[in-house]
C-alpha cells in the first residue's frame, strides 16, 4: 500500500532481528508527547478544569468592576492586598491578582489531578502494561508524563494570566505600570514582566507536578494520588503561616511560590528568585528521581 | 502423580521435545524463573519454559497457577526475583527495546482508554511506539482493525464495546506491527461461544503465517484445538511440557473388558501380569501396558471368559490435565 521502499521479506516474518528501524530519540519521543498531550487535552474533566483556570479571572474582574476597593484603605495585607488596590488604576494587575490569589489552592488543585493521573490512572485501567509491551520504555514513558505535566502546568497558568489580563483590559483602564517598589514602567515592560511571573508561577507548578508524578508512581489510585498532593500542598501553606515553623520554613515546598513578586520591583530583588527557583529546581530533581526509582523498579501487576 | 506424568521439564534446550533446539531457534526460554511477591507468596517456582519457533504453545494451568505472573515476566513488566529468560534470543528485560517491538501481546485481558473510539486507542499505541513509521500508522491501524472485524467500529468509543470487541482490539493492538511471537494469556477469557471461535479462528490465522504464537489459558478444549505444544503449570511449577502427541502418549493406556464373570476376567488379566485391577460390575479394566491388545483378548477368551466387549482407551486430555494440575481444574469454563 506504501511505495515500499524494501522489496517484502520473505515469509510473514517481514523484521528482520535488527531491524527495529531506529527513528532516531527525538521524534518518536515528541510523537509520543503529542499524543500525551492528546489524550490529556481531550479529557472532558480536564477541560472543565481548564474553564475554570478562565472563568475565575472573569469572575475577579467583574466583582472588582462592580465594587472598586477605595484606593489606600485599609483591610487586609500581603500580597492580594497589594495588587488588589491597584487593579482600579491599572487593568494589568487584575494578572497579577489573579495568579496570586490561585496560586493558593485552584492552580495547584488542577495542576494535582493531572500529575496525580499520570502514571495511577494509566495503572488502573490497565493501559500502563500495555503501553509497556509496546514497547514504551519505562524512563521514556516517565519522561514524557512529566513533560506533559510540564505543558499542562504552563497552558494553565497562561490561561490565567490571558484570561485576567483580557479582562483587566476590557473592565479598567491600562496604562503605564506602577510597580510595587514605586517607580513606573511602559505598559510594555509591565506586560514583559507578567510573562516571566507567569513563567515562574508555572515552574512552581511544574514543581508540584514533580511530586504528584512522583506519588501517582506509588499507587494505583489517583484520586489517592491526587488528595496526596493537595494535602502536602496545603499542609505546606499551613506551616508556611505558623511563626513557631520559621526554622523549616525556607525549605517548604510552597514557601517561594509567592517570591515572583520581586519581578515586580525595580530593582528585581534577584536573591529571593534565586532562592525560589533553587528551590523549585531542587524539588523536581529529588521527586522525579523518586519516581523514576520507584518506576522503572516496579512490578506493574495492575 | 504415580503415572510418571509428572515430568518436571529440566534443562533450557527442552529435553522433552525431542533433540535440543539451538537457542536461535527458540521464541521463549526461560532457565529457572522464580518470582516471589513481596508477600513472601511464591507464584513462580524455577520454571524452565521452551517455546520453539513456529509452535502455537498452549500454556494451560488452573486460575493462580502463575499464568499470568510469568506471562508478565516474559514481556518485563514483573521482575523475576531469580532465574532469566529470552525471547526470540535476546535477554529480558534487558533487551526489551529490541526485542518487544517484534512481540506482540495481550496481557490478562484487554485495557485501553474508554473514553477513546477503538481507532483512536490503537493510534495511541502507536505513538508510544519508537520503532513504528508515523506516516504509515493510519494504513496500519486499518488493516489491523480489519484483521479482527472491528473496521465497521472503528469510531466507537471502547466503553461501547462488548467484550468479544475489546478482546478483539487487543488482539488488533498486537497485530499493528509485523510480529515473530505473539502472546496471548486467556484471550477468550469472558467470551460467548461464538467469540470464542472467532478468537480460536484469529489464532490459527496468525500460526500459518509462521508466527509463533505463545497461548495461556485454563481451558482444556481451548488448546486441545489450536495448539502444537502444551505446557502446564500447577502452582508455580511447569509439570508438564512438550507436544501435544507426546502429551497423549503419556497417557497410560488400559484394556477395558465387558463381559458377564468379571471375577475370572480379573484373573486372567492379572495372570497376565497386568497393573491396576479395577473390576465392577460388568466390566474389568486394568492398564495395559506392554501387552498387545490381541493377546490379551486370546488369553480371555482361551480361558473362556465371555467378552462382550473390548477397548482399550486412552485416557482423554482432559484427565491427563486433571490428573496433572489436581482438584479444581476448570476444565469446561
Amino acid at each position: 500500500m506504501s511505495t515500499a521502499e524494501a522489496p517484502p521479506l520473505p515469509g510473514g516474518v517481514a523484521r528482520a532481528a535488527g531491524g527495529a528501524a531506529r527513528r532516531g530519540v527525538v521524534r518518536p519521543w515528541l510523537r509520543m508527547l503529542r499524543s500525551e498531550l492528546g489524550l490529556i487535552f481531550r479529557r472532558w474533566r480536564n477541560l472543565l478544569l481548564l474553564a475554570v483556570l478562565v472563568g475565575i479571572p472573569v469572575l475577579l474582574g467583574i466583582a472588582l468592576r462592580v465594587s472598586v476597593p477605595r484606593g489606600g484603605g485599609g483591610g487586609g495585607n500581603g500580597l492580594g492586598a497589594a495588587f488588589l488596590f491597584q487593579v482600579a488604576g491599572n487593568g494589568v494587575f487584575l494578572a497579577f491578582l489573579a495568579l496570586t490569589i490561585m496560586l493558593t489552592l485552584v492552580l495547584p488543585l488542577v495542576v494535582a489531578v493531572v500529575a496525580g493521573d499520570s502514571l495511577a490512572g494509566e495503572a488502573s485501567a490497565g493501559t500502563l502494561r500495555y503501553l509497556l509491551v509496546v514497547p514504551a520504555g519505562r524512563s521514556r514513558l516517565l519522561s514524557v508524563k512529566y513533560a506533559a505535566i510540564v505543558v499542562f502546568s504552563l497552558i494553565s497558568c497562561l490561561l490565567v494570566a490571558a484570561s485576567a489580563l483580557i479582562m483587566g483590559v476590557a473592565l479598567f483602564p491600562v496604562g503605564p505600570v506602577t510597580l510595587l517598589s514605586g517607580t513606573t514602567v511602559p505598559l510594555s515592560e509591565g506586560l514583559l514582566r507578567l510573562l516571566f511571573v507567569v513563567l515562574y508561577v508555572s515552574a512552581a507548578m511544574a514543581m508540584l507536578g514533580a511530586i504528584g508524578l512522583a506519588l501517582s508512581s506509588l499507587t494505583e489510585h489517583p484520586i489517592a494520588a491526587i488528595a496526596a498532593i493537595m494535602i502536602i500542598t496545603v499542609a505546606s501553606e499551613v506551616s508556611d503561616n505558623i511563626p513557631q515553623f520559621a526554622v523549616v520554613q525556607p525549605y517548604l515546598p510552597t514557601h517561594w511560590w509567592l517570591s515572583f513578586d520581586s519581578l515586580l520591583r525595580t530593582p528585581i530583588d534577584t536573591t529571593e528568585l534565586t532562592h525560589g527557583l533553587l528551590s523549585i529546581g531542587v524539588y523536581i530533581v529529588i521527586f522525579c528521581s523518586i519516581a523514576w526509582a520507584k518506576f522503572s523498579n516496579a512490578d506493574i501487576t495492575s | 502423580m504415580s503415572t510418571g506424568l509428572e515430568i518436571t521439564a529440566t534443562g533450557p534446550a527442552g529435553d522433552t521435545t525431542g533433540p535440543p533446539l539451538a537457542t536461535a531457534e527458540l521464541a521463549v526460554a526461560t532457565h529457572g524463573l522464580t518470582k516471589r511477591f513481596r508477600g513472601g507468596q511464591l507464584a513462580v517456582n524455577q520454571l524452565d519454559m521452551v517455546v520453539p519457533r513456529g509452535a502455537v504453545y498452549g500454556f494451560l494451568g488452573p486460575n493462580g497457577s502463575g499464568k499470568t505472573t510469568t506471562i508478565r515476566m516474559l514481556l518485563g513488566l514483573v521482575y523475576p526475583t531469580s532465574g532469566s529468560h529470552e525471547l526470540l534470543a535476546t535477554a529480558m528485560p534487558s533487551g526489551s527495546a529490541r526485542v518487544l517491538p517484534r512481540v506482540g501481546s495481550l496481557v490478562e485481558g484487554p485495557a485501553f482508554y474508554p473514553q477513546l473510539s477503538g481507532r483512536a486507542n490503537l493510534a495511541r499505541i502507536d505513538a508510544v511506539d519508537a520503532t513504528a513509521d508515523p506516516r504509515t500508522s493510519v494504513a496500519r491501524v486499518s488493516a489491523a482493525l480489519e484483521r479482527v472485524g472491528l473496521l465497521a467500529a472503528a469510531k466507537k468509543r471502547y466503553r461501547a464495546y462488548s467484550l468479544g470487541m475489546k478482546q478483539r482490539l487487543a488482539i488488533a493492538a498486537s497485530l499493528l506491527q509485523p510480529r515473530e511471537l505473539i502472546i496471548l494469556d486467556e484471550p477468550t477469557n469472558g467470551l460467548d461461544p461464538q467469540g470464542t471461535r472467532e478468537v480460536r479462528a484469529l489464532i490459527r490465522e496468525i500460526a500459518t503465517d509462521g508466527i509463533t504464537v505463545l497461548v495461556s489459558s485454563h481451558l482444556l478444549a481451548e488448546v486441545e484445538q489450536i495448539c502444537s505444544h502444551v505446557g502446564v503449570m500447577r502452582t508455580g511449577r511447569l509439570v508438564f511440557q512438550g507436544t501435544l502427541e507426546e502429551m497423549r502418549a503419556r497417557g497410560a493406556a488400559r484394556v477395558q473388558v465387558r463381559t458377564t464373570n468379571p471375577g475370572r476376567a480379573s484373573g486372567v488379566l492379572e495372570s497376565l501380569g497386568l497393573a491396576d485391577i479395577q473390576a465392577s460390575d460388568g466390566e474389568v479394566s486394568a492398564q495395559i501396558g506392554e501387552h498387545a491388545p490381541e493377546t490379551v483378548n486370546r488369553a480371555l477368551v482361551l480361558a473362556d471368559v465371555p467378552v462382550a466387549g473390548f477397548d482399550t482407551p486412552r485416557p482423554s486430555l482432559e484427565d491427563l490435565f486433571v490428573e496433572l494440575t489436581g482438584e479444581g481444574f476448570d476444565v469446561d469454563g
